[in-house]
């Protein structure tokens, strides 16, 4: 186990080993769903609660099925299914009693399901032999993390539109290139702490 | 053997779990028991919520035009949603204004029934019916548009009005995996209640027009339902400017039929726009028309004139005639069909004319 205060943890998950910018982890939504500020930082929003809750949820299946059995190669499929089906009864619970907050991020939360950034940070728990209150920090900064990164991308592709951009970059090329140039800039952060 | 079984058990014990708590969910949160549908204050409908407003209705014999099949991406479902449809969607953002907003507009296949809910539809959608026809004749008018008679063989008989269209449901074929509903004016009189005509052009990689293209023969079935669209003849006595292109000779050969059958006595000219002579068709329809309706003009242009072709009409794009034909727009209302870029740029002519915007009519597709 490693001792690293959460708050250091959580800085770094946010700067250092940003999801998207160090760890390319989430691509599809990002370079998908980054046309609005709104709607990306309604995504953020639903991929900050879900990895929060998914990264704990995975930690008790991992310490308290998984490790007691000598099964932990089955940590894929396990995470797997159980991110998705909390992903699904998230949706189903909030659709039925906060109607404001599914209409915020109603259509995004199957698309999380998907997001290789849930499963990431759960693999990453695993690897980095995070303690509860460890993975959970992790977890909750990676999201952070990737919102800020998701609507950092979407203010910069509004200012783009008024751009003349060549016409073979247009859309996801110059997305890319972008996101490489963010990850550039991100990497200056890599000398404050290094969690990996 | 025992490592097998006991992951194994594990692993069914924890998907079963998961699926069990699932299940519960779906059957005490998901479940939004029977609630109430009010259309237009007076009808009433009891069903079970959960699904989209658009599949509810159609499993109540109710057709809101729809074209993508509740994907969100067509925008022809939009109706009013009085009390109980919750918040708009950012997907529907898209396709309703402001203004709309304001009104309480919505995309029926967005908005799920989970209350109580009051909407309101026009009144013509009541008569929006299912039908079964079998295709009696199809046949190419030009290289890319062909002409079809569909006879009504169950549903009854069809009542709409000059200029409306209907949906045709291309079922999955060879090209497409999935049933699509596409509209498609409605070409023949309003008198003949048991068939319809249609005029329907290729599109290239069209789902439904490669399917009537390359795929319907005559005796297949097909479903439409319909009739849909406030384009229609309005009855008054001001002059009738008609301008359409293509396939947009559809709804203006119904108004004109449906004129012909009443012996209604107004004038009108009908500009029609083609690139070449051989994308021109029904000329002797027109021709037909021209002799027995009170006071009818047909003006075809051609955009693209092969020196061989020895055209001796009108040149250039179809507001090049318009224009030239129409000195004032005093008492004259217009019909356009077309492009949404061919209607564009004629509204805009007619209004700087001094046309009423009112006055104008129009299918854009």
């Amino acid at each position: 186990m490693t001792d690293l205060n959460p708050f250091v943890l959580f800085t770094a998950s946010i700067f250092t080993s940003n999801m998207i910018l160090a760890n390319f982890l989430g691509m599809c939504s990002f370079i998908a769903v980054s046309k609005d500020i709104k709607t990306s930082l309604g995504l953020g929003q639903a991929v900050t609660f879900v990895l929060t809750f998914t990264t704990a949820i995975n930690y008790l299946l991992y310490k308290y099925v998984l490790i007691p059995m000598n099964l932990e190669y089955l940590r894929y499929i396990v995470f797997i299914v159980s991110i998705a089906a909390f992903v699904q009864l998230v949706e189903m619970i909030v659709e039925r009693h906060l109607p404001t907050l599914y209409h915020a991020l109603g259509i995004f939360l199957p698309l999380i399901t998907v997001n290789c950034a849930i499963l990431g940070v759960s693999l990453f728990m695993v690897i980095r032999k995070y303690s509860f209150i460890q993975s959970l920090v992790f977890g909750f900064g990676s999201g952070v993390g990737w919102t800020m990164a998701i609507v950092a991308l979407a203010g910069l592709k509004k200012r783009l539109n008024d751009s003349r951009v060549p016409k073979g970059l247009q859309g996801a090329g110059i997305t890319l290139i972008i996101t490489g140039l963010m990850a550039l800039g991100f990497m200056g952060f890599s000398g404050m702490v290094q969690i990996s | 053997m025992n490592q097998i079984v006991s992951t194994v058990a594990i692993m069914s014990g924890i998907t079963g779990f998961l699926a069990f708590l699932l299940t519960l969910a779906k059957r005490t949160v998901g479940d939004y028991g029977i609630v109430e549908i009010t259309i237009n204050d007076k009808k009433k409908l009891e069903v079970r919520g959960g699904d989209s407003l658009l599949s509810v209705l159609s499993s109540e014999k109710i057709f809101i035009p729809s074209a993508c099949g509740g994907k969100g991406t067509c925008g022809y479902c939009k109706l009013k949603v009085v009390e109980g449809g919750g918040a708009i969607l950012p997907m529907e953002e898209g396709f309703i204004s402001d203004d709309e907003i304001g009104q309480g507009m919505r995309l029926a296949c967005q908005v799920k029934v989970k209350e109580a809910i009051k909407i309101e539809i026009p009144e013509e959608l009541f008569n929006v019916k299912e039908y079964k026809s079998v295709v009696r004749k199809i046949e190419d008018i030009t290289p890319r548009i062909k002409h079809i008679v569909l006879d009504i063989v169950e549903g009854g008989e069809i009542n709409f009005k000059p200029g409306q269209y209907v949906q045709l449901v291309a079922p999955p074929y060879a090209e497409s995996d999935e049933s699509v509903q596409r509209a498609y004016s409605i070409a023949s009189c309003p008198d003949d209640k048991n068939f319809i005509e249609l005029i329907i052009g290729y599109v290239e990689g069209g789902v439904c027009t490669t399917y009537v293209h390359k795929y319907l023969k005559e005796g297949d079935e097909l479903t439409f339902n319909g009739p849909f669209g406030n384009f229609f003849y309005k009855d008054n006595d001001r002059e009738m400017i008609m301008v359409a292109a293509g396939t947009g000779m559809a709804p203006i050969l119904s108004i004109l039929r449906a004129m012909r059958s009443s012996g209604i006595k107004r004038s009108c000219s009908f500009f029609f726009g083609a690139k070449t002579k051989d994308d021109l068709f029904f000329m002797d329809k027109m021709q037909n028309l021209e002799e027995s309706l009170f006071n009818f003009e047909f003006v075809p242009a051609l955009s693209r004139i092969d020196p061989n072709d020895n055209w001796e009409g009108e040149r250039g794009r179809v507001t090049d005639p318009l224009m030239k034909h129409l000195d004032n727009v005093e008492n004259k209302e217009a019909y356009l069909c077309g492009s949404p870029v061919m209607i564009d740029a004629i509204v805009e002519l007619l209004v700087e004319k001094g046309m009423d915007e009112d006055l104008i009519y129009y299918d854009k597709f």
